[in-house]
């Protein structure tokens, strides 16, 4: 492991593209997934990521070398990192694959742990899960294929000039604080920061940031899923409920019903 | 998915207040502040209409499937409440009878009767107007379209909807919605306004400036008269010159000449792209430069111009740093600020002409900055900072509002010229005045379609500070040619002022209208034109 100098920390954000989370999931007429024809965006626990890598950066400028924004998907996926370059990331990384490829949380670590070994990074700021399959398992599989440490679901993050890293999590009955060194992977939750809105000059500023593609083979990268998705099937439709007439009545229900 | 998405959804309706639920529940909310304010007297009761009777309501009864009435019992006169008083809580009748047909022939029969005996009649749609037009004033029979709620028909090539007039904007608009259509017209009061109520008083709304008014998108009525007689004029034609085109007469009519009970509506397909951006300015002038710039740019895809001032925008950031929501906006604010939403068939194809559009104004220094929304999250938050003025207004004090329409040029004088005529009478807070009652006066509105929205927060309601106001704003407005009722339209509280934007011969002619349909005068009485 490459000695962590505090002036050097490059940051790397994972982001993926995913159904817009006020989209009305339908699944797809074939019953193996959901109908992806719909507006997607930035997975809001990245868009967290992302916010608290730039927030880490205009706390201290010096320790923060450089931000870069990752995402695996499709042609589209590019749209997602240009988000992340309009809310303040420097540049991009594109691994795309075909529309509607189903890669798995394992795939997804390795072509991050490849990136990281190729490019030299020193923290990975990432979503705690993303919002379409909720896996929530890469954060964990990275540390494990790198031997980092991991804080993860944090709700704050600070780094210290010595390279020390402090993380708080939320946990059943309060808070538990965490210290590590870097390089480490941080996975965020929903109270880390709220993120901010891309303003028009820094949309402007991303056209002209570098985004550089790779397909997966050129990284020996093989995204061959492991599972197969035998059928996707909507909950059971909720029951309409009923209006009573009465206090009694409800008490007459509610007594039937075996709740009281 | 579910334990995250619902995280996040908790999440995003705190930070951003959902522009569809919030406008209505909230000046609900805001309501008993404004009912201070009911000193304009109210005509008294005529005698020329008969007081009714047990003898009515038995007579009623038997030809309405539905009656609610203190006169046998059937209610109280609390639970009358909500059909005598209006949504502001402004105006209280006294209406004894509740009558909710569920026919068009049922409404036929009420009116017929009402109409043999001299009884005064106030149709009723989901009771959401603001200017006391849809409660009855004494003791006119509360005739209420709730039960006739049917979607009668949807031609899928055509768009054409035709739909009872007590089917509620929303849930037409949820119908259309299954089809990959949209109802043509969208407000705050969505969830309880009728659609037959929206085109009696011709609502304005969200989506005007995209799809035009109800004097266009709606084709055809079908109208009960005084009389009883049933008018059937349920076109789905879009072109049709054979004669006077009579359903115009009673769009915005507002339930003095007739009771709508269908319509039939030419609706759009529902965009499946939407983009909003918001930007800050530093002049009005640079407001209409950019209304300008997105007219030429985006063309059909735009769907909406919201203007708001800098009054208003540190009202909604007080409002929302109380309530723990507030976020940094903008790096630069301005005195102006304006919205705009776009929505198209294809997503690439709107940003793209989005893009061109954001490059121009920043390349030319036409703003002084903006925000792109990024996500749904961020489309209904943007939203917001236009949608949260009024309700912000009403949390800063006693609000006098007013409606008016202007051209886009001079919108913004009318504010000016409010701002010093209230500094001049020594009421507006600040230049020396710390302890003066009117605390802002925010202007923001509909740009596209020259509604220009003014509300003066005042710190209490009272005569010296309405005396200032009134008819001052009505005289300036009348001034620069425009309306003083954009679209709330007249009901009880701006009968009076008709004559600030009507002259003599279009008065003239309207009364001779309300005449010939309603020679007795039965329908909606001391409201409109009175």
């Amino acid at each position: 492991m490459r000695p962590t100098l505090p002036s050097l920390v490059n940051i790397l954000v994972p982001v993926k593209r995913s159904i817009d989370y006020a989209v009305k999931i339908r699944v797809a007429s074939d019953g193996k997934g959901v109908d992806t024809n719909v507006k997607h965006s930035m997975n809001p626990f990245d868009e967290i990521a992302v916010e608290e890598a730039i927030r880490l950066r205009e706390k201290k400028p010096s320790v923060v070398t450089s931000i870069t924004a990752l995402s695996i998907g499709p042609p589209k996926a590019v749209d997602t990192i240009r988000t992340a370059l309009a809310m303040g990331a420097d540049s991009g990384i594109h691994i795309t694959v075909p529309e509607n490829t189903v890669v798995e949380p394992i795939s997804v670590a390795n072509a991050i742990k490849k990136i990281i070994q190729d490019k030299k990074f020193d923290l990975v700021i990432m979503g705690k899960q993303a919002i379409d399959d909720d896996s929530g398992s890469t954060g964990g599989m990275l540390a494990g294929l790198l031997g980092w440490g991991q804080g993860s679901f944090a709700s704050k993050l600070t780094i210290e000039q010595d390279g020390k890293v402090n993380v708080t999590r939320e946990i059943d009955g309060g808070l538990e604080i965490i210290e590590s060194k870097l390089p480490m992977i941080v996975t965020t939750d929903l109270r880390l920061n709220e993120p901010r809105y891309a303003s028009l000059p820094n949309i402007m500023k991303a056209k002209k940031k570098k985004i550089e593609t790779f397909k997966p083979e050129d990284l020996g990268l093989d995204f061959t899923p492991r599972f197969e998705t035998i059928s996707v099937s909507e909950p059971a439709k909720r029951q309409g409920g009923g209006k009573v007439g009465s206090v009694d009545e409800l008490v007459a229900k509610m007594k039937e019903a075996g709740i009281i | 998915m579910s334990i995250a998405t619902r995280s996040i959804a908790r999440l995003a309706s705190a930070r951003s207040l959902s522009r569809r639920a919030i406008p209505f529940t909230s000046l609900r909310r805001a309501a008993p502040v404004v009912s201070i304010r009911h000193g304009s007297s109210l005509p008294p009761r005529s005698d020329k209409f008969a007081k009714p009777t047990q003898d009515h309501l038995t007579n009623l009864k038997s030809i309405a499937s539905s009656t609610l009435s203190t006169l046998d019992g059937s209610a109280t006169a609390d639970e009358l409440k909500s059909f005598n008083d209006d949504w502001m809580n402004k105006y209280h009748g006294k209406g004894p009878i509740v009558v909710k047909p569920k026919t068009t022939e049922e409404v036929s029969k009420v009116l017929k009767y009402c109409y043999d005996n001299d009884l005064a009649v106030v149709p009723q749609g989901g009771n959401t107007g603001l200017v006391g037009g849809s409660n009855p004033i004494h003791d006119e029979i509360i005739l209420n379209l709730t039960n006739l709620n049917q979607i009668r028909s949807f031609d899928e090539v055509s768009g054409v909807l035709v739909a009872d007039g007590g089917v509620i904007l929303e849930a037409a608009d949820h119908f259309l919605a299954e089809k990959g259509f949209i109802f043509p017209l969208d407000l705050g009061a969505k969830g309880s306004c009728h659609i037959g109520g929206n085109v009696a008083t011709n609502a304005g709304g969200l989506r005007l400036l995209r799809y035009g008014s109800l004097h266009g998108t709606v084709l055809g009525l079908e109208v009960v008269l005084p009389d009883g007689t049933i008018w059937n004029g349920l076109s789905k034609l879009r072109k049709d010159n054979t004669g006077f085109d009579i359903k115009q007469l009673f769009i915005g009519s507002e339930g003095t000449i007739g009771i709508i009970t269908a319509i039939s509506i030419l609706c759009p397909r529902r965009p499946s792209a939407m983009n909003v951006a918001v930007f800050s300015l530093d002049s009005y002038e640079a407001v209409q430069k950019v209304f300008a710039e997105a007219k030429g740019h985006l063309g059909e895809i735009l769907s909406a111009f919201e203007f708001f001032d800098k009054q208003s925008y540190a009202l909604v950031k007080k409002h929302q740093e109380e309530n723990g929501g507030e976020r940094k906006v903008f790096e630069t604010e301005g005195d102006f600020y304006c919205l705009i939403e776009t929505g198209g068939s294809n997503s690439e194809h709107d940003e793209a002409k989005l893009t061109g559009l954001l490059e121009h104004l920043m390349e030319n220094e036409m703003v002084l900055d903006g925000v792109l929304a990024q996500d749904s999250t961020q489309f209904q938050s943007l939203w917001s900072l236009r949608e949260l003025v009024p309700e912000s207004a009403g949390k800063a004090g006693s609000v006098y509002k007013y409606d008016v329409s202007v051209p886009v040029g001079k919108m913004y004088g009318l504010v000016e010229k409010m701002r010093t005529k209230l500094r001049e009478g020594g009421v507006l807070e600040g230049d020396g005045n710390k302890d003066g009652p009117i605390r802002a006066v925010a202007g923001y509105g509909h740009m596209g379609d020259g509604n220009l929205h003014i509300n003066i927060v005042a710190n209490k309601y009272s005569d010296e500070v309405e005396k200032i106001i009134e008819p001052y704003i009505y005289e300036i407005v009348s001034e620069n040619e425009g309306s003083i009722s954009a679209e709330h339209g007249l009901g009880v509280m701006k009968a009076p002022y008709i004559g600030y934007s009507k002259n003599d011969t279009s008065i003239e002619l309207m009364r001779k209208i309300k005449t010939l349909f309603d020679p007795k005068g039965l329908l909606n009485p001391y409201k409109y034109i009175i």
